[in-house]
């Protein structure tokens, strides 16, 4: 499902360096990668997202190697293939949370918003128990109920590879086993990999496999 | 659309944001062009009224002031002459002479006193009621009817000359006899008597009980062969009716009673040189112009204040143009989380771009639309705008 091999990542301005030999996740893979801060979980998921590119190496997801593509088609696949839960949520205050998990679907032509799509949302919103408050905008919502919007944009065009940076970072205890179950559940029935950053090592025994990210002085590696 | 849906949502949900760029954007846009449509519209209505009175005659003076009282019926009162400057134009027989004596008000409304000449030579017609027909009547223009919602049969009070003064003239009840039908000038706005009653509004003309037939003897001062002196308790009426009309009359020479201008119309072209010649002498104490003149010496000064308006307009609005790209830069800056958002969702960098553009789009649009709205209502309102606004 997704592949990476001899990867080497510098950002222009900083001595931060990353260097990633190999890494893998197969088709319906639950990965956790943990590590310490700083030592560049989120810039494997950026690499893996397609919003950074690699100085060399090669990163294939569904068989394409995103790296290779242009800015635009890289987008596109993106927005297409790959549903990105951010630790903050991301949503936009204006939109109201149906608006906010229809949003991919209004930002890109890869993307065609449809009756069905619309429907599917309904559905979507209902599995994760926020359909009562599609109306109201993100201001009015529990940190917990804005997860499940996060969660429910990043899903809704079925993408096949999930990438979540400390989903549940921002939760009570409560809140982050019933995101994770609805998570896990979602990423179940679309047959999904995930790919979760988190510093939660209560949460590890869940994940089909864990891979630590090793601190390293001037960046990190696998 | 689906740029503009979410433009849509992000200038709904930020209101106050949006209402004041909106407001500013119609107000930078609004002013220049709704005062360009009052002025030419006060420009249009001063030159058709000074341009249809060929002469105007009055005391020596400020000319404007003269224009303005006896053309436009500006409260700002122009030195007076008299009633025998009538009889001297009568005299040469080149202008048929108009008395006017523009001084009172009722409830806000000129009051203009005048002959039957005057209808006649504004070709102002009766729409309601009848013509002047005995002193104390008085006549409404269409909107002075209008707005102080009396018509024939009313009554309507003269406002006192000044309100501290215990011992001045009594307000006279006028009777309304007629409405005029609208005129789109001044007249439409003033109430129009005889001259006579204005006078007599003045106190120049009263009436009261016969003092000669009166067996209240305490209201008489003094008899002495045939003459009676009344004193303060005599009653002065207030109202002219039928049955007291007989008890008004006026004191001394009519000749010299006032008047603030009087419209000379010359037999023909000739006879209008000729008798503004009459006018030349430098000891004159009356002169006579063409309305038209001086106001189009008022609108030159127009054109020049407009123009400073105008660049006073243009460098408001360039600031204001500032300050909106520098509000719109400084929400970018605030909206740069959001960006970074909708990229790494998969946004494409042109999207963004027509995210924002479909933004100033929409302000534009809806400012541009509040901009006709209000130019449209100042379009159609000009016309008494410009008489309420510009010409009191």
């Amino acid at each position: 499902m997704i592949s990476i091999q001899n990867i080497q990542f510098r950002y222009p301005h900083g001595e931060f360096r990353l260097t990633i030999p190999e890494f893998s996740a197969t088709q319906g893979e639950k990965v956790a990668i943990v590590g310490p801060s700083g030592s560049g979980k989120t810039t494997l998921l950026n690499l893996l997202a397609g919003i950074l590119t690699p100085a060399s190496g090669v990163i294939e997801v569904k068989k394409t190697a995103i790296n290779d593509l242009n800015d635009a088609n890289r987008r596109d696949f993106r927005i297409r293939n790959i549903g990105f839960v951010f630790q903050d949520f991301e949503l936009l205050d204006y939109l109201t949370v149906f608006d906010n998990i229809l949003h991919p679907y209004r930002i890109t032509g890869a993307l065609k918003l449809s009756e069905e799509v619309r429907q599917r949302a309904i559905h979507l919103a209902e599995r994760m128990c926020i359909a009562g408050y599609l109306k109201k905008h993100p201001g009015e919502l529990s940190q917990g109920e804005k997860q499940r919007a996060a969660i429910c944009r990043a899903m809704l065009p079925n993408p096949s590879l999930i990438l979540a940076d400390e989903a549940t970072g921002n939760l009570d205890p409560a809140n982050k086993t019933r995101i994770l179950d609805l998570l896990f559940e979602n990423v179940d029935a679309h047959e999904a990999t995930l790919v979760a950053v988190t510093h939660d090592h209560e949460l590890l025994p869940r994940f089909d496999r864990v891979v630590d990210f090793q601190a390293f002085p001037s960046g990190g590696g696998l | 659309m689906d740029s503009l849906y979410l433009a849509w949502q992000y200038v709904r949900f930020n209101k106050a944001k949006t209402i004041i760029l909106v407001a500013s954007i119609t107000l930078i846009a609004v002013l220049p062009l709704a005062l360009e449509s009052l002025l030419t519209e006060s420009e249009r209505q001063l030159l058709v009224r000074a341009e249809s009175t060929p002469l105007l005659i009055g005391t020596k003076g400020s000319a404007l002031d003269l224009v303005m009282n006896s053309l436009y019926f500006d409260d700002e009162i122009p030195e007076l002459m008299t009633m025998e400057a009538v009889e001297r134009i009568h005299d040469t027989q080149f202008a048929l002479p108009i008395p006017l004596y523009v001084r009172f008000q009722a409830r806000g409304h000129p009051i203009v006193g005048t002959t039957f000449d005057y209808f006649e030579f504004r070709r102002l017609s009766i729409d309601q009621g009848c013509p002047l027909t005995m002193l104390g009547d008085c006549v409404l223009g269409a909107k002075a009817a209008e707005l102080l919602g009396i018509g024939p049969g009313d009554d309507l009070v003269s406002s006192p000359d000044n309100l501290f003064d215990l011992a001045g003239v009594y307000p006279l009840k006028m009777k309304v006899a007629g409405v005029l039908a609208p005129n789109h000038s001044a007249d439409d706005l003033a109430v129009f008597v005889d001259l006579k009653t204005a006078w007599v509004i003045q106190g120049l003309g009263h009436g009261h009980q016969d003092v000669t037939r009166t067996r209240d003897n305490s209201v008489v001062l003094k008899r002495a062969d045939g003459n009676v002196a009344a004193n303060a308790k005599l009653y002065h009426y207030t109202e002219i009716t039928e049955d007291n009309l007989d008890n008004f009359h006026f004191h001394g020479d009519m000749s010299i009673y006032p008047l603030t201008a009087i419209i000379a119309v010359p037999n023909d072209e000739k006879s209008g040189a000729l008798l503004r010649g009459r006018y030349l002498d430098r000891d004159d104490t009356e002169q006579a112009f063409l309305p038209a003149e001086v106001i189009d010496g008022l609108l030159q000064n127009i054109f020049r204040i407009r123009n400073v308006i105008d660049s006073v307009i243009a460098v408001v609005g360039l600031a204001m143009v500032l300050v909106i790209i520098l509000v719109f830069t400084l929400s970018l800056r605030l909206r740069q989380r959001e960006i970074q958002t909708i990229f790494r969702l998969g946004c494409r960098r042109a999207m963004i771009g027509r995210m924002l553009l479909a933004e100033i789009v929409l302000i534009l649009s809806v400012s541009g639309v509040l901009c006709m709205a209000v130019l449209g209502v100042v379009n159609a309102n000009a016309e008494e705008l410009v008489r309420r606004l510009l010409m009191g």
